[in-house]
């Protein structure tokens, strides 16, 4: 039986409402490829993921062309190098390189892994590795970096803060020239998913199988035509219905998509990330979808509780759609890859503080953000200790991906291209952090992690 | 495994008799068709039996496309199983 009604529907989802699968990513482990010679590590590293990954890119391909669905990526996380590599003497950034050239090689868009995690305290080699992340990410193009500073259960490690201040300073002026891009590939977590397939914080956790295959579903512009379609006074009963049930129809063909990709590669599928994922082009943004729920702009008094209810009715809906649930799940919000965020900035409605705010409720944090070049280390390593506080106490995801950009004002714009868009420079408080940060240490855990 | 023709455009004489030439040559069966013009856009969808095809999909998809492109339409397939897993439970 031909349903006309029901394909055509899809049919308009894909080619005039920007639905996509964001990104299909395969999580290797490389915990085989450990040596104590650094040169010969790069080289396992190397082979190993071109050989699991030799065949992602095409599958990818097949899937995108038969089902008539676009894939935006294929990308590939790996476990933390830092982990990976603590054995072995001599330059982490040769390891970047390594897999720079695999992504090449492979044909991915993006990988993920050049990671550390240092919620509780650093080991030795985590503190040279940490270290080595603005020359890595300086030298590779699509290399992803992330650094978990804090997690609910062991509270927040400020030595981290105060470090990944200065880590993203650097990075940012070791690509002065390209607006300081590098930070655009680097994230500092709270609570850091190991099965996410989002860049750049993707990274293949220590608890994952062998081989996975996650994948991003996206489709805030289905969620803006779903709104527009309903009456400008429904209720929000109805508004979070409409919102649960685009995100069910979204959400199944991120898990036909994912349940294909893991058949054809012969990989165990992960999860589905349930996650609305903005791009720059006009009307695929999260900002639309908050206005389409009466809002002048986003950023207005009732964002946040837009926002939450939001998030809360996609993962209602997406949930039900999928076997298995993970990653970041939930709405993005990030500043320069979403128009209708970057409008809101332009216009004055919407700030640092405000979205901050948003974060409580949103599936991540402070994404995207581009703040003035001149911005002191310590202001920010202040707003990732901001970040990491909500993410500690409301036991979920934070992250800060924030842009110095060198030589930039507040007034100024940047253009970073492609999915990662364009956006006005943010202000920043300018009242001084410089002390609360020098203070180092550990901010406990909260009563609420002792659950035992 | 089983697809979906989408045809969608400006009506005109001979566009089934268009898709129709190009599956006959493909060896793949007709399972059901459907035909409506919503606001003033012509819309035909069929249903087609892909087992035994004697082209690959890729070209098969190619050779429609080409098709609607001559023909001022697009003309898409995809495999049935992207809509029953939106649509259905």
């Amino acid at each position: 039986m031909i349903n006309t009604y029901e394909i055509l529907e899809t049919i308009k989802m894909i080619s005039s409402e920007s639905l996509d699968i964001r990104t299909i990513t395969m999580g290797i482990s490389l915990r085989d490829c450990a040596h104590n010679d650094m040169d010969e590590l790069a080289k396992r590293i190397y082979d190993k993921i071109t050989r699991k990954a030799e065949k992602l890119v095409k599958t990818g391909e097949d899937i995108e062309k038969e089902y008539g669905i676009p894939i935006t990526n294929k990308r590939i996380s790996v476990t933390p190098i830092s982990i990976i590599g603590e054995a072995a003497n001599g330059d982490y950034v040769k390891i970047a390189r390594a897999m720079d050239r695999a992504t090449e090689t492979t044909g991915v868009d993006f990988i993920g892994g050049y990671t550390a995690l240092v919620h509780k305290g650093y080991t030795d080699g985590d503190r040279r590795f940490v270290d080595s992340i603005p020359e890595a990410l300086s030298e590779t193009e699509r290399v992803c970096a992330s650094v978990n500073i804090a997690t609910t259960k062991a509270g927040i490690n400020m030595y981290a803060v105060a470090q990944m201040g200065q880590v993203i300073k650097k990075s940012a002026e070791l690509t002065a020239k390209e607006d300081g891009i590098a930070c655009a590939k680097l994230v500092v977590f709270c609570n850091a998913p190991e099965d996410n397939p989002f860049m750049a914080g993707a990274f293949h956790g220590i608890g994952e199988p062998e081989c996975v295959i996650n994948v991003g579903v996206s489709g805030p512009g289905v969620m803006h035509n779903a709104l527009k379609k309903i009456s400008k006074d429904a209720d929000f009963t109805e508004v979070a219905e409409t919102i649960k049930k685009t995100a069910f129809k979204i959400t199944r063909v991120g898990q036909l998509v994912a349940n294909e990709a893991s058949r054809r590669l012969g990989v165990t599928f992960g999860i589905v990330d349930l996650s609305l994922a903005p791009t720059p082009a006009i009307g695929d943004s999260i900002a639309n979808i908050i206005e389409d729920m009466g809002l002048e702009r986003c950023g207005a008094p009732g964002t946040t509780a837009a926002l939450a209810m939001l998030n809360d009715a996609v993962k209602k809906g997406g949930t039900m759609a999928s076997s298995q649930v993970g990653g970041l799940s939930g709405a993005f919000i990030p500043v320069s890859e979403d128009a209708g965020m970057v409008e809101a900035v332009k216009a004055g409605a919407l700030s640092l503080e405000k979205l901050e705010a948003m974060t409580c409720v949103c599936s991540v944090g402070l994404d995207m953000i581009a703040i003035p070049g001149d911005t002191p280390d310590y202001t920010i390593a202040a707003i990732i200790a901001d970040e990491a506080a909500i993410g500690m106490i409301n036991n979920k995801t934070t992250a800060v991906r924030i842009i110095p950009v060198p030589g930039k004002k507040v007034g100024d714009f940047v253009q970073f291209g492609g999915l990662l868009g364009s956006s006005p420079i943010m202000a920043v408080n300018k009242f001084s952090s410089k002390a609360f940060i020098a203070r180092g240490g550990r901010i406990p855990a909260p009563i609420h992690s002792l659950r035992n | 495994m089983r697809g979906i023709i989408t045809v969608i455009g400006k009506d005109r004489v001979g566009i089934i008799a268009a898709v129709s030439n190009i599956l006959v040559e493909a060896n793949i069966n007709i399972l059901d068709i459907t035909q409506t013009t919503l606001q003033d856009i012509f819309t035909m969808i069929m249903l087609v039996d892909l087992s035994n095809p004697n082209l690959t999909f890729d070209q098969l998809a190619k050779k429609l496309d080409d098709k609607g492109e001559e023909m001022g339409l697009s003309i898409r397939i995809q495999r049935e199983d992207i809509f029953n897993a939106m649509h259905k439970i």
